[in-house]
């Protein structure tokens, strides 16, 4: 079968003692990334993405390293909400709300090997999900001209926008301020500039690199100064590890629904892996007799959030791959790293490079059950770690972040610029404009001009062409529908309030 | 200080968009045309983004949300002060080379979050050396540990 003749071929590339080494150091530094308060999977692959061009790894190598980075911080996110009751990344806001509470009943270490165990079930079957789905979406990809292409990336900003933030216009106008960012420097098609107001840095174009680690990761330093870096010390003790085997056999079920609920809502262009646990954790309640329970400790509240956002995390892979347009905002991070690598996502990529995808996909069947072994047996080891003061951490960050892009660029103006984003970052959070969207419209905005600019000359300027395919009309009305939904949807998506961490 | 439901935050930034847009408009409109043009352009793709910017601040201004809560007084200050060192790390990394640079800002940074001079100067020499030898010489990032001032 073909599958499993490219399988093999992924595995001749996973299974060298270089790219195995990379997975484990990838799934440990995402373990710890993920665990720690205020860094999640987006920042945390955002500063170590120059860290890996400088290693000089190859296009598979810096792949298979940043995607274990990525699995392992949607893996490490469970820590601290279940001990510290303080999400260590967005998606794991969820585990919160029941995790913290069974720690407080003493049974801290039956939920973090619990939804240790889930999370390997969700990624585990994600990546399977991943394998099979993919190459058939690639197929279906190959239908698709400037003009569907126009469209799709058109859905993507309005499905993630519209999920994004609290207000559709902020969350169109972080669209449009990503795509009028991507317009500065040459244009493609006649290289003469455009925007740059005769800065000659910018001739080339801002660098989504530095656009990223400053929204993501400078700005993230901000915040730790408003909160004085309070947010750290209470916590509970872990004692003592035993494997609940009772829990996991009746939440045999629950991890099921969640892993399909959140691969799900991983593969649509939106909000990734925070719905995915969110949609997970609200399903799993609303068919549960005891609903009372949940939100008090109930071992399936821990369960289903945590399969639900790592099979969301596999999930969101998908499009990103076979489309080259991401599902969530660390996904758009890794999109970031494959254009830096120059390797153009989309279906070509199945059929010209399959030992990229291939061995991309045996790394990730593996890496889970690296992760499976360093957050069950070994979880201890990052228990630890989260006691490293913000006073620490956050200068630290800064150093890597600008030491990174330094290293990369070797130009200080970037260095200016990235703090600037990183400034932007901590005004439009606290303004609640997503930042996700910036970053996505960065990424995507040449290209998204390139194809309408392609489609135009392919009609002579016939702008109906963009709905001339039954495939761009079905894009566009799930374009509208996206941006619509989620406004009469809001009520409904309201999340449940954190448990209080006093008595 | 009295709690009232304030929305002069998101006037401002809707205001500031707008001038942004108008700006943006206004330099899209300055971009040379070349001579075999397409049916788009180099422009039309700027002047739809300069457009639903402008949109999006006109409507941001006049249906604003309510303030987000924002720091007092000290605590802004001590952002400005993260910003300005943080500037100051960007300019200096190449003339000073990173020991330096580092040491300072991360001194300062750390300052900022938690005021313990001792544990800010020990963190910032702890970080500024440690970070140097694991980056340069664990990962080979291209950085110069004192800047050519020092070393020539």
């Amino acid at each position: 079968m073909e599958l499993f003749s490219n399988l093999a071929q992924g595995f001749a590339v996973a299974l060298t003692w270089s790219t195995l080494l990379l997975a484990v150091s990838g799934c440990f530094a995402g373990t710890i990334i993920g665990s720690l308060p205020g860094l999640g999977p987006s920042n945390g692959v955002a500063i170590l993405i120059p860290l890996a061009f400088s290693l000089g790894l190859d296009a598979t190598e810096a792949l298979v390293l940043m995607t274990s980075v990525y699995y392992g911080a949607m893996y490490g996110g469970r820590i601290s909400s279940i001990l510290l009751n303080i999400p260590g990344d967005e998606p794991a806001l969820m585990t919160t709300l029941d995790g913290f509470p069974m720690a407080r009943q003493g049974r801290a270490g039956d939920a973090l090997v619990l939804s240790g165990v889930a999370s390997f079930v969700g990624a585990f079957l994600a990546t399977i999900g991943l394998m099979l789905l993919a190459p058939v979406l690639a197929r279906v990809a190959y239908l698709f001209g400037p003009a569907e292409y126009f469209a799709l990336y058109l859905l993507a900003f309005c499905t993630l926008g519209g999920l994004a933030s609290k207000n559709q216009i902020k969350a169109a106008l972080a669209a449009v301020v990503g795509l009028g960012i991507a317009m500065i420097g040459l244009d493609n098609q006649t290289g003469l500039p455009r925007l740059t107001f005769g800065e000659l840095h910018l001739m080339d174009g801002v660098d989504f690199l530095v656009a990223i680690v400053g929204l993501f990761a400078v700005s993230e330093v901000f915040f730790f100064i408003e909160s004085h870096g309070k947010q750290s010390a209470i916590g509970i003790k872990l004692d003592r590890i035993t494997i609940p085997v009772k829990d996991i056999v009746n939440s045999f079920w629950t991890m099921m629904r969640a892993t399909a609920i959140g691969f799900i809502a991983g593969v649509l262009p939106g909000a990734g892996a925070s719905l995915g646990s969110f949609l997970a954790y609200m399903g799993e309640k609303a068919i549960a007799r005891d609903q009372d329970s949940f939100g008090k400790g109930n071992p399936r509240g821990v369960a289903a959030p945590e399969a639900g956002n790592n099979a969301a995390a596999g999930g969101a892979l998908v499009p990103m791959l076979t489309l080259g347009v991401p599902g969530s905002g660390t996904t758009a991070v890794l999109l970031a790293l494959l254009l830096t690598l120059n390797i153009t996502p989309g279906p070509t990529l199945f059929a010209e490079r399959p030992e990229v995808v291939w061995g991309l996909i045996a790394s990730l069947l593996i890496a889970n059950f690296v992760l499976l072994i360093m957050n069950v047996p070994l979880v201890r080891l990052f228990v630890h770690i989260l006691s490293v003061p913000p006073w620490l951490l956050l200068p630290g960050i800064t150093l890597v972040a600008y030491g990174g892009i330094y290293s990369l660029s070797g130009s200080g103006f970037d260095l200016i610029l990235m703090t600037l984003f990183g400034l932007f970052g901590y005004l439009f959070r606290k303004l609640d404009v997503p930042t996700v969207p910036v970053i996505l419209g960065i990424l995507l905005g040449n290209s998204m001009e390139d194809n309408l600019r392609r489609a135009m000359i392919i009609s002579n300027g016939d702008w109906t062409y963009l709905f001339s395919s039954g495939i761009s009309i079905g894009l566009w009305l799930a374009a509208l529908a996206g941006f619509i939904a989620p406004m009469f949807l809001r009520p409904l998506l309201k999340r449940p309030a954190r448990p209080e961490s006093e008595e | 200080m009295k709690l009232a439901l304030s929305n002069k935050s998101d006037r401002l930034f809707g205001l500031g968009v707008v001038v942004v847009a108008l700006a943006y408009l206004a330099s899209a409109a300055q971009i040379p045309e070349g001579f075999l043009s397409d049916p788009v352009g180099s422009r039309t793709f700027p002047y739809i983004v300069g457009t639903i910017a402008l949109v999006c601040g006109v409507l941001i201004a006049v249906k604003p949300d309510a303030d987000p809560t924002w720091p007092e007084l000290p605590t802004l200050a001590r952002i400005g002060i993260a910003l300005a060192v943080m500037y100051a790390f960007a300019v200096t990394l190449r003339p000073l080379g990173f020991i330096p640079a580092a040491f300072f800002s991360s001194a300062a940074i750390s300052y900022l979050i938690v005021p313990r001079l001792v544990q800010s100067l020990l963190t910032g020499a702890g970080l500024a050396v440690g970070l140097f030898f694991i980056l340069k010489h664990g990962l080979g990032l291209g950085i110069f540990a004192f800047g050519k001032t020092f070393a020539f």
